[in-house]
């Protein structure tokens, strides 16, 4: 049994009464982690196929109306998405290594770029909102624009909405991991948590990456 | 089944019929195999013992191959016949059909309006070109065996040709609302004569709904009413409208266009103060159209 | 740990804060259960008001909007707090790790936490009835959900709240099948109870996430005209019903493929026979799972969709028959050459078999795309599915809740009630919805609060019959508190049953079993 040099008391996680071994609780985890994710592809697919067919029919409305958004703040947000799943990988792969101070600190990283992502989404919906680009019947843009754009708003607001949602819940998950690390809990023998809030992150960035081409590079 | 209105509803019964002796012959297989076993090898001894038996594939395989022949057969029928439904034949009569919450509109070509009756002649094909002004709706004719919903933002369509004259039955078979229920029609088949008759007859052609109220008034209603505040046989109309109205129970009321309407197809169940509960109702003999109309022009009595 | 004698499941922790902190999967299944009788018996309140207003034509009891309400909320608690949960939260929850040999579920913390969704969804859903609740039935479908003035989009918002206690059961479910089984069980050793849960698992963690996302949808476009469904910005009406239906074709096999579990288990016990056919039943659910996904549109044969796809969905539906009949065909030939006893919970397998036939053969009806248009949005459909939701997974799970009553109380029922109590549902049901078949080939339109004179004498059997099995339910009530109060003592096996739950006491102890259980052959050898 490897200690954390940090800590002055060793942690030792229980196993629930219903496994028969760590080993079991582990590989269940997991697998319960990847039919959740299942659930949450059908979710976002519904949006997906919904965005395809108006696509298909309006796709030059959808087109001219993508133009409104910034590919290059959105090409940022990927890379700091792609970059955080990075650190996500690296605090678990820290903590089998037993280096709680490199656990900690990919964590924090990772939590940082949700932030950043937040930012800067912060900052396209606040340009919309003040533009009068907004979904469905709030459109109020000030200039002539094609007949159906207003429906690619709503599909770019709840899309990115949704998914906005998911880098907040994600990010909170982090803080709770960051909490736990503190705490010494996560070591070779015990990095679960780590794991399973991992796949969940690396879900969002997914996502994000086939959110990006859809919305961004449209036309 | 409602009458065979058309041969398709013939073909369609037809279909239905074996469907139906298809089902009863396999419910009474099933449910006479599990009477038969159930009483024949009913526990009669506590120690009783049952025959080990697993799985038989010929068995699996036969009751799995033949019902589903029996679907394909049945599939591929449904297929012709679905196929005729949809396939709209190129010289048809085109009636367009606009339906709102929560009543039937029927345009023809020339400009003919009416609402609630369809007037079509026999042993012709007739096309309808549906939409919707508000939510979805549903045109069901059970006497014809169709039914296409009726949506708004887009044309739907259905044809039919009938064999026989006479009325059938139209609902609206999709839940719209309060009156969803109430949203009834009727298609009249009558001769060609009289269905070009009914065609060029408008009575209500090139009139402004005020107009149409005016005539529907000199033709049915000036025998008991009149346009000032004289009491004939029932109330005068001027100033009816929007006013206050006094009833024999001692009750007041605002003469508005719900109480009109009221007034026209349940004339008793708000008597006027001072009149004999004489009314007739005008339920089945006035169309939307007409009465509408009647309560635009009494609104134009001040 | 709770090895000492007399100590089971529910003595072992007492008070009301036990049981809502409880983590035992057993418990969390009892809960299950008095929350969906309470459901049952406030949506079946609503039908049996919906039926006294239809005794006769013209208004009897409340006016047209009033009625819109009943009908919606009858068929929103019926599915989403009722026959979905039934078999799969209430006697799925208790006995599937009993049944696999294991200790609990595999998240027994997500297991609790979709019983408070089942039960705050519930809450949201009945809150709606203060501004009048909704009046576009349990269907939703726009524009009409979209414009109606009323407390539509807070019921929207429960039955989304449903939908997560739905995936998460299924989750659960899912894992704890693929890694808690015991040693030797391996999946063509587990009961077929077990084969029907995992299928519907699979289906409730695929499809249900679809209607989570549509209902986020109507209720965006009702408080922000966001326009996907509306024609005015461009939007399609009709794409609600594909989406909608994507996951609510799926869901009435949720109702159903846990129901046939019971039914398996059922027949194969009280004919003291092992089960014909296991693998075919075993597969035929996990096909209808899949096919399932694949005949949405066959609630759209007249919404607008082109012919080609109409034919498509006519001939996946027939697909789905097969595998369907196949089931049917099994039970009926478990009976022959068995031992067989006509006990309450036998009763109600039989005639689900029965009436199930029927609710299937009328779907193959209702599946050939030129019948479908007639038939479409009538009385017949109705009768159809109350046919295998009622007479299908109702029965299931008052022959199951009979069966298991030992189990779980460790007490036994009184044969003579709960065989009055069938009698009285079994009667009253066909006398309820079989005219309803008779109905729709008339011609009489569905939701409907007013019909033509015509129409009345079968409206006026079919409520007789309505108040018949409420009756009937009642009975079923009785039987359940007399058994759990003063039911005399029950053995840990009183039916000489061979899945692992007889194995263990009656009730269970909190660990379920007090050694590992080991598999060594199939679930039903009774030799």
């Amino acid at each position: 049994m490897s200690t954390s040099n940090t800590t002055t008391q060793e942690y030792v996680h229980h196993v629930a009464h219903h496994f028969d071994s760590a080993e079991e609780e582990y590989r269940t985890s997991k697998f319960g982690l990847w039919v959740f994710l299942m659930t949450e592809i059908l979710m976002f697919g519904g949006l997906f196929v919904g965005y395809i067919i108006f696509r298909g029919i309006y796709s030059e409305a959808f087109a001219e109306a993508s133009k409104f958004l910034d590919w290059r703040l959105g090409a940022i947000n990927t890379v700091v998405l792609i970059f955080s799943s990075l650190t996500m990988v690296l605090s678990i792969y820290y903590a089998q290594h037993n280096q709680k101070a490199k656990v900690l600190l990919n964590l924090y990283i990772t939590f940082f770029c949700g932030v950043i992502f937040m930012c800067i989404k912060a900052y396209e919906y606040a340009h919309k909102i003040h533009e009068g680009l907004l979904p469905g019947h709030m459109f109020h843009y000030s200039e002539q624009v094609a007949a159906h754009a207003p429906l690619y708003f709503s599909f770019y607001f709840c899309m990115t909405g949704m998914h906005g949602i998911h880098v907040m819940v994600g990010m909170g998950f982090i803080l709770w991991l960051i909490r736990r690390a503190h705490r010494g809990e996560f070591s070779s023998n015990y990095f679960t948590p780590l794991e399973c809030v991992g796949l969940f992150w690396h879900l969002v960035d997914l996502i994000w990456i086939y959110l990006f081409p859809l919305l961004y590079l449209v036309g | 089944m409602p009458p065979e209105a058309t041969d398709l509803a013939s073909k369609v019964d037809a279909l239905y019929s074996f469907l139906l002796w298809a089902s009863f012959i396999s419910t009474m297989l099933v449910v006479g195999g599990l009477t038969y076993f159930a009483i024949k090898y009913k526990r009669t001894d506590k120690n009783q013992k049952s025959a080990y038996i697993t799985h038989n594939n010929t068995l699996e395989f036969l009751w799995s191959f033949i019902p589903f022949l029996i679907f394909m057969g049945v599939f591929a029928w449904g297929w012709v016949l679905f196929h005729d439904m949809r396939n709209m034949p190129a010289d048809a009569l085109e009636v367009a059909v606009q339906g709102q919450q929560w009543d039937w509109t029927f345009t023809y070509k020339n400009g003919r309006r009416s609402s609630g009756e369809m007037v079509i002649p026999v042993n012709q094909p007739v096309k309808l070109v549906m939409a919707s002004k508000d939510v979805i709706h549903s045109f069901y004719i059970p006497a014809f065996r169709l039914k296409q919903d009726v949506v708004p933002g887009r044309y739907t369509t259905l044809w039919f040709q009938p064999k026989y004259k006479g009325e059938y039955q139209v609902f609206c078979a999709e839940f719209c609302g309060r009156q969803h229920s109430g949203m009834l029609a009727k298609i009249k088949v009558v001769s060609q004569e009289e269905f070009d008759e009914w065609l060029g007859n408008d009575p209500y052609k090139g009139l402004s709904m005020v107009e149409v109220g005016h005539k529907v008034y000199s033709t049915r209603c000036v025998i008991c009413h009149n346009l000032t505040d004289k009491k004939l046989v029932g109330p005068g109309w001027k100033d009816l409208f929007g006013h206050q109205v006094e009833l024999a129970d001692g009750s007041t009321v605002v003469a508005d266009e719900n109480y009109i309407r009221e007034s026209i197809l349940n004339p008793n169940a708000k008597i006027v103060k001072g009149f004999p509960p004489a009314m007739p109702t005008f339920a089945g003999q006035l169309d939307e159209q007409e009465i509408m109309g009647l309560v635009e022009f009494i609104k134009t009595l001040k | 740990m709770s090895s000492a004698p007399g100590v089971n499941y529910l003595n072992e922790k007492s008070g009301l804060w036990s049981w809502l902190t409880t983590l035992d999967h057993k418990r969390i299944g009892i809960m299950y259960m008095i929350a969906v009788f309470t459901f049952f018996a406030i949506g079946g309140t609503f039908a049996m008001l919906m039926r006294w207003e239809l005794f006769s034509a013209g208004k009897n009891i409340v006016e047209a909007q009033t009625y819109n309400e009943f009908m919606t909320f009858h068929g929103a608690i019926m599915a989403f707090m009722v026959i979905i949960p039934g078999v799969p939260a209430f006697l799925g929850n208790f006995f599937l790790p009993l049944m696999i040999g294991a200790r609990d579920v595999a998240f027994p913390r997500i297991n609790l936490l979709s019983w408070y969704c089942l039960i705050i969804g519930a809450a949201v859903a009945f809150y709606s009835l203060i501004y009048n609740g909704a009046d576009t039935g349990w269907t939703f479908y726009t524009p009409y959900s979209i414009k109606t003035d009323n407390g539509t989009t807070i019921l929207v918002a429960g039955v989304f709240i449903l939908g997560f206690s739905s995936i998460l059961t299924g989750l659960n479910f899912i894992v704890t099948v693929h890694k808690l089984r015991a040693p030797g069980m391996t999946f063509f050793r587990m009961p077929l109870f077990i084969w029907g849960l995992y299928a519907t698992a699979i289906m409730q963690v695929m499809a249900t996430p679809v209607l989570g996302i549509t209902l986020l949808l109507l209720i965006a476009e009702r408080t922000m005209g966001i326009g996907f469904f509306d024609p005015t910005l461009g939007g399609d009406p009709v794409l609600f019903q594909h989406f909608f239906w994507f996951y609510s074709h799926p869901a009435v096999y949720i109702m159903v493929l846990p129901a046939m579990g019971v039914i398996s288990e059922l027949i194969t016990c009280y004919s003291r026979k092992t089960i014909f056919g296991y693998r075919a039943i075993a597969w035929s659910s996990v096909g209808i799972a899949a096919v399932s996904f694949f005949v949405w549109g066959h609630h759209m044969f007249v919404s607008g969709e082109s012919e080609v796809v109409a034919i498509l969905f006519s001939f996946m539906t027939m697909l789905v028959g097969v595998p369907t009949a196949i089931k049917v065909f099994n039970w009926t030939a478990t009976l022959y050459k068995g031992s067989i006893i006509f006990n309450a919970p036998m009763l109600f397998a039989m005639g689900f078999i029965f009436l199930f036939t029927i609710g299937g053969v009328t779907g193959i009806i209702l599946a050939v795309t030129a019948v479908d248009v007639h038939f479409h949005d009538t009385y017949f459909v109705v009768a159809h599915f109350h046919y295998v939701m009622v007479g299908g997974t109702l029965m299931a799970i008052a022959g199951g809740m009979y069966h298991w009553m030992p189990k779980m109380f460790g007490r036994m029922y009184n044969e003579f009630w709960a065989r009055i109590s069938f009698v009285l549902i079994f009667v009253g049901f066909n006398v309820t919805f079989f005219p309803q078949f008779v109905l729709g080939a008339m011609g009489m339109p569905r939701r409907y609060y007013d019909y033509l004179p015509v129409f009345q004498p079968l409206n006026r059997i079919s409520s007789i019959g309505a108040w018949t099995i409420g009756i009937g339910f009642l009975v079923v009530l009785y039987v359940i508190l007399r058994c759990i109060f003063t039911g005399e003592k029950a053995p840990d096996n009183p039916w000489g049953a061979t899945t692992l739950e007889w194995q263990t006491s009656s009730p269970p102890p909190h660990e379920n079993f007090l050694t590992q259980p080991v598999v060594t052959g199939g679930p039903y050898e009774y030799k």
